[in-house]
């Protein structure tokens, strides 16, 4: 991110497309008055966050709104505050769990599939294979369909339902990894290393940084696949989402709490403790034996942020879909125009660019960047 | 191949010295020959190929992705190699095909420069992402993974159960792939003959001198001469070939080659490399920095500084290891033996001559010469042995230098210590008595207790002004600041430090929660130790 320096910014000068004057910026686009609607009619940015006023509702608004469609229980995505909100009963239960029975002013429950109509505009809610609950949003009216997709990824994840691909006018994509340096491997070639490394170090602990929705869940969940049967420590942020997680059915074996008196030889060694990545830095990280630093994220692709972050042990897993992942993705949906939010937008343009699909930057605030 | 990029991969982002030695061993140990051996090649420096550069890999990348595309990818990434091993098409899964590293290897030190791009090109459409960025580094020269070639020896040394000397003493006579040595090391084969002429011989050491040992000592056991204070290295010659080595073996000849010209002898010399004239000039430490670290030296860099050698051993004449003789009658050996070589590259570490260690203490604390940083006992009847015995040699050196600085920044450690703020910069004040202003001149991460240590971290936490990344600026004003004592021993001007000085060998002496901050020393004070 230091590094973003003026090149990054001319170049997106120079692919900027403006969604809400589309006739400038693709003067060929000239059947496009034969549609009934402009796509950025049906939804466009606001303070509050992406708009529709044919619904009159936000999409993961970052401020408190009459109506808000929620596509999964991210923080930067799932605020508290708003009178209504329409979500995946999944993410509805993970509000609560988070933010306690008020979070929202009414809540309505919706099944993947299912459209219903919102003010003028019907909507559905489809897989997006990010986290348990995560959708995409599909949004009609005046003859034309556009997909927020909010976070997906397509990689396999046994404890989120797998993305599907909803065809549309517009797909609106995200792209926090949206750089063709991004691959992520297989996630289970991961858990591989982290178990080849527990064998050669028995006598020091592994602490694995995962954030506490989604991704601790699924390294959890790929440490039993890959046959590993011992209890699993974990931090006290990440008790009440396991248990929601395995009371939907999502097996994650014995987990014990990474306290003292639970140590097993008094510090942890030989074990496998999981937590908040900023726990690890905090004192709460002293109660361990000699502890080798691992973090399950996307960006640990890049060694040096491995490095700065005195990560001992990258895996590379991500909730998000990687560069392959975010081209076939768009590729799929057939959309002739896609929107690409936050993320590194630039290089996503260009590519739409390259292959001739009209393309510009969605310009959102207020989601975080490094939330993977 | 997979396996030695992981094994990459894993090194340069431990810290602890234990576990590099663990992943090495564990590596050497289940790795078949003839990769591991190559692999060994490529960690100590003994790989070398037709270069390849920087602007070849921007051509090859051209190659196969969009310009802008890519011009993002290393503008985010920063790192040329690590950009172009992650965008090349392909390969994104870990895989366990391809090429094995002895045939990556065998494939490169057959290209040419005018193919050796095609054949990059070749190698990194078969790899995956952590084996190209492997690929990439050894052919753009230098690792930079943390690990000396003396760490890989001790990760031998721990595979064979053997004495890292015995590796360093046929280090120089043996190659890649190395498979004699593994068969050694393994016990499935003798120990590889010494084939090779003026091998390494390991250096003995010395324990510094406790107070309880001096105690103990009868003066009349010992001789004494003084340390001097350069770089201590053997000097070479049998059957025409003539090398300088550094202590831990490495050859270093290349950046000597004033030195190695006078090397006419038939014979092994343990000495002091130093620059100036001998006997009566001799340059500082910061003078002979002058001439390390180089691939090449000028005719005006020799001119300068010239290098030779104070003569402290002699292990070999001719045909004859004298290493079992005592002190005494090698000394008299190297008396004779110096007497016939160039005086201007060559010159006797002279004796100190002593009744009591009273006397000797006096001379200690006020040698004749700056380049002198203490005193060595060497006891009269001592045999040359490889490695650290206790008793036979002693170092005593000068006390170190002491000054107070304040804490500025503080970062936090790796492994045991991730937790906690345990690596310190701190500064000393310059500017006038109205607009003090702290200087950075040192950072320190030994010296202080454990639970030194947890004071330190809390006084941080508690007193942080800014954070960058792992690192916390901290509270340091006259008025606001931790002092902390500091020792070190020496001092060199530095062009590349703020301060214009750099220090040697700082580690924190004293925490001095009673000083205040402003009344921590000056940089003139560390002026003062220059000259």
């Amino acid at each position: 991110m230091a590094r973003a320096g003026g090149l990054s910014r001319d170049c997106r000068e120079l692919a900027r497309v403006n969604p809400t004057t589309p006739e400038k910026a693709f003067p060929t686009a000239a059947n496009r008055y034969l549609l009934p609607m402009r796509p950025e009619q049906l939804l466009h940015t606001r303070p509050e966050g992406l708009y529709c006023p044919a619904g009159d509702f936000f999409i993961d608004p970052v401020r408190p709104v009459e109506r808000a469609l929620i596509t999964h229980g991210h923080s930067d995505h799932a605020r508290t505050g708003h009178k209504s909100v329409l979500a995946t009963r999944e993410t509805l239960a993970i509000m609560k769990l988070r933010y306690d029975d008020g979070f929202a002013g009414s809540t309505q429950a919706i099944d993947y599939g299912r459209q219903i109509t919102v003010g003028g505009a019907r909507v559905s809610f489809h897989p997006a294979g990010h986290v348990l609950g995560s959708a995409q949003i599909a949004v009609e009216a005046g003859g034309i369909r556009i997909v927020a997709s909010g976070d997906y990824k397509r990689q396999k994840d046994p404890t989120s339902a797998a993305f599907e691909v909803v065809p549309c006018d517009v797909f609106i994509t995200e792209a926090t990894f949206g750089l063709p340096v991004f691959k992520h491997p297989d996630a289970a070639g991961e858990i591989g290393r982290l178990l080849s490394s527990v064998a050669a170090f028995p006598e020091r602990t592994h602490l694995v940084g995962a954030y506490a929705l989604g991704k601790a869940q699924r390294v959890i969940r790929l440490l039993r696949d890959a046959g590993y049967d011992r209890p699993i420590f974990i931090h006290g942020a990440l008790e009440k989402l396991c248990a929601y997680y395995q009371s939907e059915g999502i097996d994650l074996g014995r987990l014990e709490p990474a306290t003292l008196e639970d140590a097993p030889r008094g510090d942890f060694a030989g074990e496998i403790v999981v937590g908040p990545p900023s726990a690890f830095s905090d004192r709460w990280a002293r109660r361990f034996a000699d502890p080798v630093s691992a973090f399950a994220s996307g960006w640990m692709r890049i060694r040096q942020r491995a490095r700065q972050r005195g990560v001992e042990l990258p895996l590379i897993i991500s909730d998000h879909g990687d560069w392959d992942e975010l081209t076939r993705t768009i590729t799929d949906t057939g959309a002739r125009e896609v929107w690409v939010t936050h993320g590194r937008e630039e290089a996503l343009v260009r590519w739409c660019e390259i292959n001739g699909i009209a393309a510009g930057p969605l310009n959102l605030v207020g989601y975080e960047d490094e939330g993977d | 191949m997979q396996r030695f990029a992981e094994l990459l991969d894993r090194l340069v982002l431990t810290a602890s010295r234990n576990a590099k030695l663990k992943l090495m061993t564990d590596y050497f140990r289940s790795t078949p020959d003839p990769d591991r051996g190559y692999a060994l090649a490529a960690i100590t420096g003994d790989l070398s190929f037709t270069g390849v550069k920087p602007g070849v890999l921007r051509a090859l990348g051209a190659e196969r992705i969009d310009p802008v595309l890519f011009a993002y990818s290393y503008d985010y990434v920063g790192d040329l190699a690590e950009t172009l091993s992650l965008i090349w098409p392909g390969g994104a899964a870990r895989s366990s095909g391809g090429p094995r590293l002895a045939q990556v290897v065998n494939t490169l030190a057959a290209a040419s420069r005018s193919d050796a791009a095609g054949i990059l090109a070749g190698l990194l459409d078969e790899l995956d992402i952590p084996a190209r960025f492997a690929v990439i580094k050894l052919v753009t020269g230098g690792l930079r993974i943390g690990v000396s070639a003396r760490l890989a020896k001790q990760a031998l040394a721990a595979l064979g159960d053997v004495d890292v000397s015995e590796i360093e003493e046929i280090w120089h006579g043996i190659e890649a792939p190395y498979e004699d040595l593994f068969a050694w090391l393994e016990g499935k084969d003798a120990k590889p003959e010494e084939s090779a002429a003026a091998l390494f011989r390991p250096v003995m050491l010395a324990h510094p001198l406790g107070e309880i040992d001096r105690e103990k000592l009868d003066a009349a056991d010992y001789a004494a001469e003084w340390k001097w204070d350069g770089i201590r290295v053997q000097v070479s010659e049998e059957a025409g070939i003539r090398r300088i080595y550094s202590r831990t073996g490495d050859d270093v000849s290349g950046a000597f080659p004033d030195l190695v010209e006078a090397v006419t002898f038939d014979g092994t010399i343990d000495g002091e490399l130093l620059v100036g004239t001998p006997p009566d000039e001799t340059g500082s430490f910061s003078d002979l920095q002058q001439r390390l670290n180089r691939k090449t030296v000028s005719a005006k860099m020799q001119a300068r500084y010239p290098a030779f050698v104070r003569c402290y051993d002699l292990l070999r004449s001719g045909g004859e290891d004298l290493r079992a003789l005592p002190f005494a009658q090698r000394r008299e050996r190297l008396e004779n033996f110096v007497a016939r070589l160039d005086a201007s590259r060559f010159d006797l570490s002279p004796l100190v001559k002593f009744e009591t260690f009273e006397q000797l203490e006096v001379l200690r604390q006020a040698p004749p010469h700056p380049a002198i940083e203490g005193i060595m006992l060497k006891r009269w009847d001592s045999a040359y042995v490889a490695g650290r015995p206790k008793g036979p040699w002693f170092k005593w050196k000068r006390d170190p230098f002491l000054i107070d600085a304040v804490l500025m920044y503080a970062q936090r450690g790796h492994g045991k210590r991730s937790s906690f703020y345990s690596d310190y910069t701190f500064g000393v004040w310059t500017g006038t008595e109205e607009a003090l202003e702290l200087v950075p001149v040192g950072k320190a991460y030994f010296g202080f207790t454990d639970e030194e240590l947890k004071q330190i971290d809390k006084y941080v936490r508690d007193n942080t002004v800014e954070r960058f990344g792992p690192v916390r600026a901290v509270r340091a004003e006259p008025g606001h600041g931790l002092v902390l004592e500091v020792a070190f021993e020496g001092l060199n001007r530095s062009t590349r430090h703020k301060s214009g000085v750099a220090m040697r060998f700082p580690r924190i002496s004293r925490l001095r929660w009673d000083k205040p901050a402003g009344e921590a020393d000056r940089l003139e004070a560390l002026f003062m130790l220059l000259d």
